[in-house]
């Protein structure tokens, strides 16, 4: 469950990001993935770019999946089922990967849609982890980018750790969240951060999310970005972020987060990811 | 209460220009060379050069100018009395704010204003572009006002039509449920927004429409339709002319678009015609199957001694009030009637119901024993066609209802009617208990979105 309050402290945190926005508004990450005002080098180590044929599942060598319906929806009450069939989570064939929400009753569910992670396969420990998402749209539609600590099935969440790098509410476009789910500050006490695209939309085009990671600290970009740094010092709980995380792709339909879908929600709707791609810091 | 689906029906060249002094005219604008691109309509007054025009049969006292109930704390907004029923004043309120010289609107891409009213209701119609002419990209809506203020869109589906837009804002509202009621519009411009997204539209109602034509029977994109995404994520719908879309045909030897857009035929054979708005392509598509030369009715044979006429052109015919009464709230049907070798033809588009009306006055046709139409359907006819016609009998009080009136309905089906000919329709009188003061043929449809009407008589 993954409530937005905002803290005192992410106010703070919030006060001290508006100063940095307008310091990196300009600063591009570059092609290499360096971020030119926190002057950091990085190197790619892992990505995926979804090249494809229109139809295929992604690379079985870099995905795996969540199935069916978790307990009580994945533990947001989601009112989705996960399947791994094409209809929800394919290639486009022009260089995406592409994760369906449907109105479709499957498996007890009125809803079917895709869920992917690198768990088993892949996990990062610090670096820079990005996505070029162009995000779906509606009432209760509740797209995320996110990892998850490696460790979950030995010490469960939220002691495992969770990196939010992109959620946002289909019926809000205009704003996504960044959160970090600890021991301590999970769920309606996450550190939480939104940003307001102000006169446009997230769903309108694909924007670059990402995260700069290392020892103590995680800084959460939106394109050029800047717009939350958080350290070790400034969450209510332990830091769990000095471990390996995997990734996790999906749309969930309804759940606490986004609530949910009305009948002016519009199906199906399609979350495109251009790209998923680490780095390491040089 | 008395909705309204069709301005232009409740008389657009019967505006009556209500002169307020608070329209006033910007010297810095005056006979500028260029458009304005003044994007304000009305802020904490009229913009420069806007003025009001009340519509035919609207309260005259329903609109002014309030500083008591302003959005943000503005100095002013303006407030709209909607009467109760039967008000001695208008039944209902409305009218259009336009400006004299266009404005150049082609930067912009919503209307947008803050609006408010005393108890929740629905403004039935409320978007821009009526003013004076064409009205070519007039786009309206519905909304759902309450009593907080909230801000709304009417999109510009393609800004790049509006360099010369002079129809700014328009509305009209009846009494919810007999009652009347308050609101108020404020903060109202045009902007450029990102906040609606994923436009989509629709031509000849999304289907793939294939459609019989000639060369000198002109054919247009009809039952159009659009929905732009909102800010909260749902998709709202938008009533837009058909002059938004810009069209391309895919048989240029049988159809071409001219530079006004039109479709122009050309040539014998078929083409594919889409719509796009903005470069987005719109569901649906017309397919033209252009014929050769094309075939009037079948020339009645009647001596006009024994027959009534309502319309055609081989008999004197009687007064007839209307061949389309544009009945509101639910008729779509539109008249693109035509004349084509002499011959005057009906064209009913977007047919659902139509009346044709002869009350002054009614027709006697007490010696008269069936009623003869021909009728050419340009599309094809589905298993589930049919056409319901009403012939009535207005009574001894000489006008529809009064509970004097008669009727007869006759039933026509898929196995009655045939596409691409002219299909001779004659009706007995002989059930219907009166036919001294006969006034009115109502056609009903299902699935027969156009027919061409003809030789329309009674006769024995």
């Amino acid at each position: 469950m993954k409530y937005l309050i905002l803290t005192k402290l992410n106010k703070q945190i919030f006060a001290t990001s508006i100063a940095f926005m307008f310091a990196v508004c300009f600063t591009s990450c570059d092609k290499d993935g360096s971020s030119d005002f926190l002057d950091r080098e990085y190197n790619l180590i892992w990505s995926d770019e979804f090249v494809g044929q229109y139809g295929d599942l992604p690379d079985s060598s870099k995905w795996t999946y969540d199935l069916g319906t978790g307990n009580d929806g994945w533990g947001n009450s989601e009112l989705q089922t996960y399947r791994d069939l094409p209809d929800n989570v394919s290639l486009d064939g022009l260089g995406n990967l592409v994760i369906t929400a449907m109105d479709e009753a499957f498996g007890g569910s009125p809803f079917t849609s895709g869920r992917v992670k690198t768990q088993g396969l892949f996990t990062a420990k610090y670096g820079r982890v990005e996505a070029n998402i162009k995000i779906p749209f509606g009432p209760g539609i509740w797209p995320a980018f996110w990892m998850l600590g490696s460790n979950i099935d030995e010490v469960s969440w939220p002691q495992c750790g969770e990196i939010d790098i992109l959620e946002a509410r289909g019926q809000a476009p205009s704003i996504m969240y960044g959160s970090l789910h600890g021991p301590g500050y999970s769920a309606g006490t996450a550190v939480t951060e939104a940003y307001n695209l102000g006169n446009d939309r997230f769903d309108s085009d694909f924007h670059i999310y990402a995260i700069e990671w290392g020892e103590d600290y995680i800084d959460f970009f939106v394109d050029d970005i800047l717009y939350n740094q958080v350290t070790a010092e400034d969450v209510a709980g332990e830091w769990v972020y000095n471990n390996s995380f995997f990734m996790v792709l999906n749309v969930a339909v309804g759940g606490g987060f986004a609530g949910f879908p009305t009948t002016g929600t519009p199906f199906p709707q399609r979350m495109l990811v251009d790209y998923v791609r680490v780095y390491k810091e040089i | 209460m008395y909705k309204l689906n069709n301005i232009k029906a409740i008389g657009l060249l019967a505006f009556i220009i209500v002169a307020l002094a608070a329209c006033k005219p910007d010297e810095a604008d005056f006979k500028s060379p260029s458009f304005s691109n003044n994007p304000d309509v009305f802020m904490d007054d009229f913009s420069s050069g806007l003025q009001y025009a009340v519509f035919q049969g609207a309260s005259f006292s329903a609109f002014d100018v309030t500083s008591e109930v302003t959005y943000g704390g503005s100095a002013s907004a303006m407030r709209f009395a909607v009467p109760d029923v039967n008000s001695s004043d208008g039944s209902y309120a409305g009218g259009t704010f336009f400006v004299g010289d266009g404005r150049d609107l082609s930067e912009y891409n919503t209307l947008s204003f803050y609006a408010k009213a005393t108890k929740s209701a629905t403004i039935d119609v409320i978007g821009f572009g009526i003013s004076f002419g064409e009205d070519l990209y007039e786009v309206s809506t519905s909304i759902d006002v309450n009593t907080n203020w909230k801000k709304y869109y009417i999109p510009i589906p393609d800004a790049s039509k509006l360099s010369s837009e002079k129809g700014l804002l328009h509305f009209a509202e009846g009494p919810e449920n007999g009652q009347g009621y308050t609101f108020w519009l404020d903060e109202i411009k045009f902007e450029k927004t990102g906040l609606l997204a994923h436009p989509k539209s629709t031509i000849m109602g999304g289907d793939n429409i294939v459609k019989l034509a000639y060369q000198g029977i002109a054919v247009n994109i009809e039952n159009v339709s659009y929905s732009i995404n909102q800010p909260d994520g749902v998709f709202k719908d938008y009533n837009i002319q058909p002059g938004y879309f810009s069209l391309t045909s895919g048989n240029e030897s049988v159809v071409q678009i001219d530079a006004d857009n039109k479709i122009k035929i050309v040539g014998e054979g078929l083409a594919l015609i889409r719509g796009y708005i903005d470069g987005v392509e719109a569901d649906g598509s017309l397919t033209l199957n252009v014929q050769g030369s094309f075939s009037s009715a079948p020339t009645p044979t009647y001596d006009q001694a024994n027959v009534v006429s309502l319309y055609s052109d081989h008999y004197n015919n009687v007064p007839v009030d209307f061949f389309n009464g544009y009945w509101e709230p639910f008729q779509t049907t539109r008249s693109e009637d035509f004349s084509i070798n002499g011959d005057n033809i009906l064209n009913y588009v977007e047919f659902n119901f139509v009346g044709n009306q002869f009350s002054n006055p009614t027709v006697d046709a007490s010696a008269m024993t069936h009623l003869h139409l021909d009728l050419f359907i340009p599309v094809a006819v589905q298993s589930s066609t049919s056409l319901n016609i009403t012939i009535r009998d207005f009574g001894p009080d000489g006008t529809d209802g009064g509970g004097d009136d008669a009727d007869i309905i006759e039933s026509f089906t898929d196995l009655d009617l045939t596409s691409g000919i002219w299909n001779s329709l004659d009706i007995p009188l002989n059930g219907l208990s009166s036919k001294n003061a006969l006034g009115l043929l109502i056609y009903e449809g299902n699935e027969l979105p156009n027919f061409f009407l003809d030789n329309v008589f009674f006769y024995n």
